[in-house]
């Protein structure tokens, strides 16, 4: 089972985590990405995500039915937060669940990763002075 | 031939605006074309860590045949996460 979703609103954890329980499971592990308040000794202010979300919708879902075939855990969840977010604040959350660990930790993994390649999202870093895309430049 | 061309993040700034229309100068191209146009029109492109495109929410290679009224979003690296 995959859920993804885009938000606008903080995410909640738990509610990522009811997404993927079941008896089946032994456990479930997740990825929280936060806010840091620093890049390169830098004071970030805040974070403002655009998205072109019909096509991030499709490719999260993709990583959800890659990382289900190639680990076989049981559920897999992927939430991204867009907009404005501010230090400390969840922008993406991902919860795995497994009959046993090792397969939801690589699930994860593989689910955190391939998002950070392949997912249409853009992270913009609010410095005091200005600001930048993060990646957009070698 | 027209091609709608909707821009997101840093690509967005660097064509001005969130949506434009490009007037192609043959019947047909491609996305590799394309590139070329806009790369011509706008050189910060030229200085991106990678410029992909995506027409109907999905990757295209630089081969992908374009048609008349097309929308086109260009992406530029992306960052989420």
């Amino acid at each position: 089972m995959v859920h993804v979703d885009i938000v606008s609103e903080s995410i909640q954890v738990e509610k990522v985590q009811s997404l993927v329980e079941g008896h089946k499971n032994g456990g479930i592990v997740h990825f929280v990405g936060t806010v840091r308040n620093q890049t390169n000794g830098e004071p970030v202010k805040y974070l403002d995500f655009e998205c072109y979300e019909p096509m991030a919708i499709k490719e999260m879902r993709k990583i959800g039915e890659a990382a289900i075939n190639k680990f076989q855990v049981t559920a897999i969840a992927l939430i991204h937060r867009v907009g404005k977010a501010e230090l400390g604040e969840t922008v993406v959350a991902i919860a795995a669940s497994s009959p046993h660990r090792k397969n939801a930790f690589l699930a994860c993994e593989f689910a955190i990763d391939t998002l950070k390649e392949t997912v249409p999202i853009w992270k913009k870093e609010v410095f005091e002075n200005g600001y930048h895309w993060v990646s957009a430049h070698p | 031939m027209t091609i709608k061309i909707v821009a997101f993040g840093i690509a967005k700034e660097i064509i001005g605006m969130s949506e434009m229309e490009l007037e192609m100068a043959t019947a047909s191209s491609t996305i590799g074309e394309l590139r070329k146009n806009l790369e011509h029109d706008f050189p910060a492109f030229t200085s991106l860590a990678s410029l992909k495109f995506a027409v109907k929410e999905s990757y295209q290679s630089e081969a992908f045949e374009l048609n008349n009224g097309d929308e086109v979003v260009i992406l530029p690296p992306v960052s989420g996460g």
